[in-house]
């Protein structure tokens, strides 16, 4: 897909985040519309993953370890045809499967995340098997800068580089918020690059939103042969909804029929 | 599924050792057979099986957590994840990777408990995991197993292996005695052990708290004529019900026995099922109190909260005594 394309794109999947959050009246719409545009380029652009081979060992996996945010991931798994989009409209209603996290039971994804800290040593464990089994498929984990104090973060980040897991890719979305404030007041992890680079990681930065660059990087993993890639998406918060960015009341925020409609206007601008 | 164990292991062992001979004979035919340590290969008895097949050994160092989150994303893709860790660290710990990502992602992580109980005696409560069935109990979707001796281990880790589900089986550190001279009940995860028959009382006990209900068991038919059932109750959950089912009818009494709290474990277990089928019979839960654990070796705890030959016998003539 053509950077023009991921535009297009970029725009329906905010659009539609909005929608089934306030089709559920509930969901993380914040940190859903920061980590949209990177969700975008993996599953058009980067993952060898598909309806069609996600039985396959060979597949590449994504696993979000942000795992609130999983309004964005459902979309995108819709469009990509792991199950018809109308089932969103079941979103968090009894007994439906599309709830407030990413569980198996919904086609196309690969762990059940939502606790804090997870997706990382799992990531280290899948790619970790890839290396064993001299298979080429890679490892995409999404973290959110709130969850780095968790401390398996920081002990899977030691295991992927002892073991030089170049097959794997961590994205951090840094959106600098998380809910009770600002990252650098709850618990400052800056500077983070060097912790991850004194860890032995390779580490990029990239903006975000910038759907050309985050092609361009992501295309580039492994960012160095022998070491497991960070890349820093600097993010904003609610990205694209002018009354939502760097605004933590939208980190679980259900716009009400007034702001729902300024923001598709702004969206669909 | 045939018995694996080599000659020199009939020898009663550690269980451990057992463990251990059994997943060297599993990964000789599986190259998928993974075993992850925390530092804790050595007392885990794996240093062989790490000399053997390198590759099939992952060391994540002192750290838990990403143990058994790492041993899940194995897990995930077909590896037959052995995640092995002393019972204190590993259900306490990582009881978060447990719950997550282990039992609710449905990723067939073989949790391996090792030194579990009080087998580090003197090490003191940090050391001790008496809380393991208590907390993996309220788990959905996961299996927990105690065999009590070198045949019940090697079959659980046989059958572990074929399950291909979430399973936690924890073991003892000291060599136990071979049951089966006593049984011809064979093992099957999920059914319990009819180690030795009698109608007078049952001990339902697990682990290694198997040998000693045997011992007391036997004390009681020499000195009093008491002809007292003991089942290797080895599996925790699922709980043979079917099983407790019948020697709540057929035996007189009953006695559990473990090496946990007696809060929460095998004994609870067993009333809670018991109770709520309408079995009123006398009845005990013999196990660690809810205080700070008596300091001294494994067999001294044993000995202080009678979970030995001589206070298992007590407790029975004492439960056989209220009847009269």
């Amino acid at each position: 897909m053509i950077v023009s394309e991921l535009i297009a794109k970029s725009k329906e999947y905010r659009q539609k985040i909005l929608k089934y959050i306030v089709g559920a009246n509930a969901g993380h719409t914040g940190g859903s519309l920061s980590c949209i545009d990177i969700l975008n380029v993996l599953y058009n652009v980067v993952l060898n993953v598909s309806p069609d081979n996600f039985e396959s060992p060979d597949r590449d996996r994504y696993i979000q370890s942000k795992g609130h945010c999983v309004e964005a991931l459902f979309v995108v798994l819709a469009d990509k045809g792991f199950f018809s989009e109308g089932d969103l409209n079941t979103l968090c209603r009894y007994q439906s499967h599309y709830i407030g996290h990413p569980t198996r039971k919904v086609n196309g994804v690969e762990q059940n995340t939502g606790a804090l800290g997870h997706g990382l040593p799992i990531s280290v464990g899948t790619a970790l098997a890839a290396k064993m089994d001299e298979k080429n498929y890679r490892v995409f984990t999404l973290l959110g800068d709130g969850e780095l104090p968790e401390g398996s973060n920081w002990e899977a980040a030691l295991t992927a580089a002892h073991y030089k897991l170049d097959n794997l890719c961590a994205i951090l979305d840094k959106n600098n918020l998380q809910i009770t404030g600002s990252t650098a007041d709850v618990c400052n992890t800056d500077p983070v690059d060097l912790k991850f680079e004194s860890f032995g990681w390779a580490v990029k930065h990239v903006d975000g939103h910038d759907l050309a660059a985050i092609k361009d990087a992501l295309e580039s993993v492994p960012f160095e042969v022998g070491k497991p890639s960070m890349l820093i998406a600097h993010t904003v918060k609610g990205k694209g909804v002018s009354f939502m960015e760097h605004n933590i009341s939208w980190h679980h925020g259900v716009p009400n029929e007034e702001q729902y409609a300024q923001a598709v206007a702004e969206l669909s601008a | 599924m045939g018995n694996v164990l080599t000659d020199d292991l009939q020898v009663t062992k550690p269980n451990l050792e057992v463990f251990s001979a059994t997943l060297q004979h599993l990964a000789t035919g599986d190259r998928n057979v993974v075993v992850i340590t925390s530092d804790s290969r050595g007392s885990g008895k794996l240093v062989p099986f790490g000399k053997k097949y390198p590759t099939q050994m992952v060391e994540v160092g002192i750290a838990e957590q990403n143990l058994v989150g790492v041993a899940a994303g194995l897990a995930s893709t077909g590896k037959k994840a052995f995640a092995v860790s002393p019972a204190c660290f590993l259900t306490a710990r990582a009881l978060e990777q447990i719950k997550n990502d282990v039992a609710y992602s449905d990723n067939p992580v073989r949790l391996i408990g090792i030194s579990a109980g009080v087998s580090y005696g003197a090490l003191g409560s940090t050391h001790h995991s008496l809380h393991d069935f208590a907390a993996l109990r309220a788990i959905n979707n996961l299996k927990i197993v105690a065999p009590a001796d070198n045949y019940e281990t090697e079959q659980a880790i046989l059958q572990a292996y074929h399950l291909d589900q979430p399973i936690y089986l924890r073991f003892g550190k000291k060599p136990m005695p071979l049951l089966t001279e006593d049984s011809t009940d064979s093992f099957t995860l999920g059914k319990g052990r009819v180690v030795r028959r009698g109608q007078d009382l049952a001990f339902i006990a697990t682990g290694e708290t198997v040998y000693p209900a045997l011992m007391a068991a036997q004390k009681l038919k020499s000195e009093r004529n008491l002809d007292i059932a003991v089942v290797s109750m080895h599996t925790i959950k699922p709980l043979d019900t079917e099983l407790l089912q019948y020697f709540a009818a057929n035996a007189k009494a009953i006695v559990t026995v473990e090496e946990h709290s007696i809060n929460g474990g095998l004994g609870e277990a067993c009333a809670s099922f018991l109770l709520q089928h309408d079995y009123r019979k006398p009845f005990k839960i013999v196990g660690i109190p809810d205080e700070y654990t008596v300091t001294g070796s494994q067999i001294e705890i044993f000995n202080h909260y009678g979970i030995s030959e001589v206070g298992l016998a007590d407790a029975a003539l004492t439960l056989l005594n209220t009847m009269t």
